[in-house]
């Protein structure tokens, strides 16, 4: 709990991208470092291949559960389309976190480019690599865990930050 | 670290676990986006939990549970209390001698709908109290509430919830199950329970009796909270309205109305007293504000333009600074689509090289209206599409008329179009008429949830399969052909041309499961294999 204020993220793509996932994991790994901690979505038609947004937001105290326009800290675009339409939605000085912050060649599985695009984030955040991994444990079945890490984690390196120790 | 007491929740899933501690005895409701997910968490949590053809016949049941002394929750969303008004409306003279909570999920901004009704005008014309939560904590206790509410006035209780309630998650301390209700049984208590004229009139009178009761109670119920702040401006709201605004003006005054309705007039009358003026943010209808007004309350409402869609932090600063300039139009992006290899595809390449005039209804295959099909001319409501295709066989020229195709899919057509087949068959159009039921065999758009045609229950276990086919014959309809030759787009052709060129009812039902459907399915069925095996004892 050291900052006072909150933290907004904007996660865009289209449907079967996995965006809402994406911001389960960051509300979970929120969640567990004892934040306060709202995401919303907004489902139904979206999930036939139309565009599809996401808001997480944590701190001390979170009211609305949807990021205003012009506030958030960080704009993930799964999908370069999605950029343009919710560019709005960043704060002047907000980061946008995109497909060519990482080699999506070198994924394992493109389905997991969500996940690297979290690993990305994750080093612009306070949150341990812990608690990024349990949150991920808690959000993907056991099966498709390694092959997610393994997504986190290339992105967590993509600017040079492992995180992995063994 | 917090134990298991604290969970993150989406609305849906909040309202599910309060439900369960309640001791719920049956939840019922027909599935509709935003309010899909509380049955389906219910029945996962362990919870009693299934789908009703349609809302209707979901609130007849859930009366039923609270006529014996059960505890019901019935859940659907906004427009889905159109087709259960009917038994709402008469429940509310009736009353219930269990607990019955009606959970209707209204869609500001029409995310997945084709209006944006405001639930609040039902509890008003009914006469059931209503209660706005705000977020996932308060969708989980006013459940609590609305059960203490239902059991004390006996009397249904509605929670409207919105699509930023329903789908946001939040933090959720869950509460401790109370005692455990009653054992359900029935005490008769005919001058209650029976609508006759001589037995309706006193009912009524004792309902509206009832309704100034709850209101007194309303005003220490709890629910209704001031948040301080300075006396210059103040704002009443309710719902995820109220956290917008709060986040908005962290420094006034805030009236935070936990149930709206009936309206807790001497709270909401010192409130104002209080403030120099105070405005009204609410989603939706102007509802709070003409209740405001109609007790002599002089409050602001918002503007004309804050009636549409959803309500935002962004937009309520704006309505508290007295700026009216239009929102900037949303920006656009990419539309949804029939998913590639969608079976209903091929129904809609051919319905528009026919110039088919096509009656269309509510489900995936609503899509047949965007590029590159365009084969879509009206869609109103669930079942719409058979009596809206007879009306305009019934009125159009020779030559249109022998064009006009009902379209309609699986589900809905359980939902509500049987009565359009009996309609059909009772006054045919002299021309005839071609019904197509699009049966992809789930409610796919919502989610891929079963109905009765698909044979199995809400929890995924095998119950009696209605026959699509069965159904339309015993109706009376002679010519039903099941089409299944997905892959035979020249053969649809011939036989849609056919069924058009003949002068009589018909019903084509084009049969192909969903892609999704068929995938979920085999990926449960591996997941209780690999747990077969995992399961052998190691011994």
């Amino acid at each position: 709990m050291s900052t006072e204020r909150v933290t907004n993220i904007v996660v865009a793509g289209v449907g079967g991208q996995g965006v809402l996932r994406a911001t389960d994991v960051i509300a979970e790994t929120a969640f567990l470092a004892g934040y306060d901690v709202k995401k919303t979505e907004v489902h139904g038609m979206s999930q036939r291949g139309g565009g599809v947004v996401s808001d997480v937001r944590f701190g001390p105290r979170v009211l609305s559960p949807m990021v205003p326009d012009g506030e958030a800290d960080f704009l993930l675009v799964l999908e370069p389309t999605q950029l343009e339409p919710n560019r709005h939605r960043l704060k002047p000085d907000g980061v946008i976190i995109g497909c060519d912050r990482i080699n999506v060649a070198s994924l394992t599985h493109p389905k997991t480019l969500n996940v690297a695009l979290l690993g990305v984030l994750s080093q612009y955040l306070d949150l341990s690599c812990e608690l990024w991994r349990d949150a991920l444990r808690r959000c993907f079945p056991p099966h498709l865990y390694s092959v997610n890490e393994e997504a986190f984690e290339l992105g967590r390196q993509a600017d040079g930050k492992a995180c992995r120790r063994e | 670290m917090f134990g298991e007491r604290r969970k993150l929740l989406s609305g849906n899933e909040a309202l599910a676990h309060a439900a369960l501690a309640c001791g719920v005895h049956l939840g019922t409701g027909y599935p509709g986006t935003p309010s899909t997910e509380i049955l389906e968490t219910l029945a996962a949590i362990g919870g009693k939990a299934q789908w009703a053809p349609n809302e209707k016949v979901a609130m007849e049941v859930a009366l039923g549970v609270a006529y014996g002394n059960g505890r019901a929750l019935v859940t659907m969303k906004h427009v889905g209390l159109n087709v259960a008004a009917d038994p709402l409306f008469s429940a509310a003279y009736t009353g219930v001698s269990g607990a019955l909570v009606v959970a209707v999920a209204d869609d500001p901004g029409m995310a997945s709908s084709q209006n944006e009704q405001d639930t609040r005008r039902y509890a008003i014309a009914a006469g059931v109290p209503l209660l706005e939560p705000s977020d996932s904590q308060e969708a989980h206790d006013f459940f609590f509430r609305a059960v203490e509410l239902s059991e004390q006035f006996g009397t249904p209780v509605i929670i409207r919830l919105t699509t930023r309630v329903s789908h946001s998650k939040g933090i959720v301390k869950l509460g401790r199950a109370g005692p455990p209700p009653q054992p359900p049984h029935f005490e008769r208590n005919i001058t209650a329970r029976v609508l006759i004229p001589a037995y309706a009139r006193p009912a009524h009178r004792r309902l509206r009796q009832r309704l100034k009761e709850i209101a007194q109670w309303n005003e220490t119920s709890g629910l209704n909270l001031v948040l301080t702040g300075t006396s210059d401006l103040g704002i009443i709201a309710s719902g995820v309205a109220a956290l917008h605004a709060r986040e908005a003006a962290p420094q006034t005054r805030l009236l935070k109305l936990g149930m709206s309705y009936p309206l807790p007039v001497q709270t909401v009358k010192e409130f104002v007293r209080g403030v120099k003026r105070c405005v009204v943010i609410e989603e939706g209808d102007p509802v709070i504000e003409e209740l405001c007004l109609t007790h002599g309350i002089p409050v602001e409402g918002k503007p004309e333009e804050d009636r549409f869609g959803e309500l935002s932090v962004s937009r309520v600063r704006r309505i508290l600074n007295g700026d009216c300039p239009p929102p900037p139009p949303p920006a656009s992006t990419r539309p949804p689509q029939l998913c590639p290899g969608c079976p209903h595809r091929m129904v809609f390449e051919a319905l528009r090289d026919l110039g088919c005039i096509v009656a269309g209804d509510i489900g995936c295959y609503t899509l047949g209206v965007l590029p590159p099909f365009e084969a879509m001319d009206t869609c109103t409501c669930m079942g719409a599409s058979i009596g809206v295709g007879l009306g305009l066989r019934h009125v159009l020229p020779p030559d249109q008329a022998r064009r006009v195709v009902s379209v309609i899919g699986d589900s809905t057509f359980v939902h509500s179009g049987l009565t359009g087949i009996v309609e059909m068959m009772y006054n045919p159009p002299p021309g005839g008429h071609v019904v197509l039921i699009l049966d992809n065999r789930t409610t796919a758009m919502t989610g891929l949830q079963d109905h009765p045609a698909t044979g199995r229950t809400l929890s995924g276990q095998p119950t009696h399969e209605l026959s699509l086919e069965g159904v339309c014959r015993a109706i009376g309809v002679e010519d039903v052909t099941v089409f299944e030759e997905h892959s035979n787009k020249e053969s649809f052709r011939a036989l849609l041309r056919e069924k058009l060129s003949q002068a009589k009812p018909c019903v084509i039902i084009v049969r192909r499961e969903c892609l999704l459907a068929m995938r979920r399915r085999k990926q449960e069925s591996l997941a209780a294999q690999q747990e077969r095996v995992t399961c052998q004892p190691s011994e």
